[in-house]
């Protein structure tokens, strides 16, 4: 259906949008309340009363003092949690001074190759009272291990340490591709960081089940959700099969959502995302601890969603979307920065988005009534429409034996160029305006300024890396190296305390992959158009 | 209009670098496939040689690179040099990505012939390429 304009009527994804909704699309609606099972409305009684979301900008770049420097700067202002991203190599496993991480090092975020990189990202940060997140997937585990010895150092026991590993491998394969392992010995240090956690570190939340790259791949808001609560069935299923009670690890099980432009689309997604999972955690597994049932996301708006043309206008498309966020309940956000189409954010650029966050919590009166949409005859019908949506997607997805056989076969990659190419031909017949792109478009723009990556960085971490392996113990270095290869040769020996001891003889990421993939092997993928 | 039908303009495209962001490449890949092109596509973490080697082995006119991690700088212009090393600098290279407008400029210098940002038309990709090439 089209607009007198020739403009969609649909939702982004393409579901039909009526006119109008009437009475009856709330008919057969049952009575619910926020904080009550299913948690369509929320997980919490009194919403943003109780507690604002979490503000968590996400930033790192360079190496690990400029970032630690940035780090104290926004904990001087009021920053309460840090969430740490990575460059290119540290995210693919390799040291700064691999051939391949030439050109690379510094440039999506900061370079960590040791712990002593560690040691230098966190100087002088409590890690008593600051929790952090951690948006790392093949490597989780070591990235993990190695704030652990830096608390260690510190002092802090690790049941006192608290934060987020992004640990997500399952959307690596079907969607940001930064796999290493193939997907099954990947599953299994996954679930043995999970098991480790359970016993050793509590407050960790383990895996932050992302929909975030699904979505930016191109994919329809029905699949991120469907796919990425698929991806969290799949880990609940592994970590029963090795032995863990449900109660034990679902409540530190945690989601992140994208917020996409199309405002209620994205809003019924989060309300319908907490309507599945709890009735598959309770009526499938069983789970008892209204923990377990919760659940919890934090969001970023959609970085796919910005344009390099007319940069400014993405302040206006970043509010919008971070409005959807917290109508829909999330319990940490992160706004984009107006210049993140164009490389990392500014110091203003980064504080306008902040600032965004600010606007919404308060000024706008957003914050003060929990799921103010709840009732609405177009959202409950929305809502309902997602929920039916993923329903059927989970049906296709056992058809194919569960997600690694269906990553294996294809499926979700196919699903998402497929939607991808939908989007980008009506965008090309101007069937959807993307304003300032395909339609409003200036000849005149100006420049904006943006922030560069000093070359010094590159040559700077790649010195320090090598200076690390020169100056440790060696042999108690090739010790830990040569037990976790053989941890990694017996399937029923937990990998954790072996990556932590490696660490904790300066063993670099790239070392400790490495032994790892001479184990595990490599994994490709068919490259699906 | 001659009788004989031109053969069709073969284009290696490529992701360089480490980053794993292909929603990109992958539409305009269909969408050179679809106006006529006969479209390679390497798949993901290809370096400068391996580029190079396919656009050799595939007799392909064109090399086509997307990278959205920031390490263009270094790595578009490898694969310059590294046609220039196996004697194939007859093939023209264009590219895509998150590459500011300076950076284009400077790029264009070394020998990059076209790069197209977020937003770009795929009409403006393929008008590009029937232009530059009339006969494929």
């Amino acid at each position: 259906m089209r607009r007198e304009d020739g403009v969609e009527t649909s939702t982004i994804s393409g579901i039909p949008v009526d006119p109008v909704y009437t009475a009856e699309a709330t008919r057969d609606l049952p009575d619910e309340l926020p904080g009550e099972f299913p948690y369509t409305r929320g997980i919490h009684k009194s919403g943003y009363r109780g507690r604002l979301w979490t503000m968590r900008q996400f930033s790192g770049f360079a190496t690990a003092r400029e970032t630690n420097a940035r780090y104290h700067y926004l904990l001087k202002n009021g920053q309460t949690g840090l969430s740490v991203a990575f460059d290119m190599p540290t995210l693919m496993g390799q040291d700064s001074d691999a051939p391949t991480s030439r050109g690379e090092i510094g440039h999506c975020g900061v370079a960590i190759d040791s712990l002593a990189d560690m040691e230098t990202l966190l100087d002088g940060i409590p890690l008593d009272k600051v929790t952090t997140s951690m948006t790392i997937n093949s490597p989780a585990a070591i990235l993990l291990a190695m704030y652990l010895v830096v608390a260690e150092k510190q002092g802090v026991p690790w049941t006192q340490v608290g934060g987020t590993l992004q640990n997500d491998i399952l959307k690596e394969y079907i969607a940001q591709k930064e796999y290493i392992f193939p997907p099954q010995p990947s599953m299994r240090l996954v679930i043995d960081s999970i098991e480790f956690c359970a016993r050793e570190v509590p407050r960790w939340n383990t895996v932050s089940i992302s929909g975030y790259h699904i979505r930016e791949a191109g994919s329809t808001a029905a699949q991120e959700l469907a796919f990425t609560l698929a991806d969290g069935f799949a880990y609940v299923d592994a970590c029963l099969e090795r032995g863990m009670q449900i109660d034990e690890f679902a409540p530190r099980l945690s989601f992140f959502f994208d917020a996409h432009i199309d405002f209620f689309e994205e809003i019924a997604k989060f309300r319908a995302a907490r309507r599945i999972w709890a009735r598959h955690m309770r009526e499938r597994y069983g789970a008892q601890n209204p923990r377990s049932l919760q659940l919890r996301f934090h969001t970023q708006t959609a970085g796919v969603s910005l344009t390099a043309q007319q940069p400014e206008l993405n302040i206006a498309r970043t509010a919008v979307e971070a409005l959807a966020a917290v109508l829909g309940g999330t319990q940490s956000l992160h706004t984009n920065a107006m210049d993140e189409v164009l490389a990392l954010p500014t110091d203003k650029s980064a504080r306008i988005a902040l600032r965004t966050q600010q606007m919404l919590a308060y000024e706008s009166g957003a914050a003060n009534t929990v799921d103010p949409l709840g009732g609405s005859y177009f959202m409950e019908s929305l809502t309902k429409r997602m929920e039916e949506e993923a329903e059927a997607y989970f049906e296709r997805i056992s058809e194919y034996g569960g997600v690694i056989r269906a990553i294996e076969a294809g499926f979700f990659q196919k699903e998402i160029a497929d939607a991808s190419f939908r989007y980008q031909t009506e965008l090309e017949h101007k069937r959807r305006v993307i304003v300032g792109v395909n339609d409003f478009v200036t000849d005149d723009e100006e420049p904006i300024e943006i922030l560069r990556i000093s070359p010094q960085a590159e040559q700077e971490q790649v010195d320090r890396v090598r200076e690390v392996r020169r100056k440790r113990d060696q042999a108690r270095c090739t010790r830990a190296l040569e037990s976790l290869r053989k941890a990694a040769q017996s399937p029923d020996e937990n990998l954790m305390p072996h990556i932590v001891e490696a660490v904790r003889a300066y063993a670099t990421e790239g070392e400790i992959m490495g032994t790892m993939v001479d184990v595990f092997g490599l994994y490709t993928e068919r490259a699906i158009i | 209009m001659s009788a004989v039908q031109a053969k069709p303009l073969r284009i290696v495209l490529a992701k360089v670098g480490l980053d794993g962001h292909d929603r990109g490449v992958k539409v305009v890949a269909r969408a050179l496939r679809d106006a006529g092109f006969e479209v390679i596509y390497t798949g993901l973490r290809q370096t400068p040689a391996m580029v190079v080697e396919a656009a050799l082995q595939e007799d392909a006119q064109v090399i086509g690179l997307s990278l959205h991690s920031g390490a263009h700088m270094t790595l578009f212009p490898a694969v310059i040099e590294e046609l220039k090393k196996r004697q194939a600098g007859d093939i023209t290279v264009f590219g895509g990505g998150i590459i500011p407008d300076d950076d284009i400029a400077e790029l264009k210098k070394l020998g990059v012939a076209e790069i197209f940002t977020p937003g770009a038309p795929l009409e403006e990709i393929v008008t590009w390429l029937r232009k530059r090439f009339p006969d494929g």
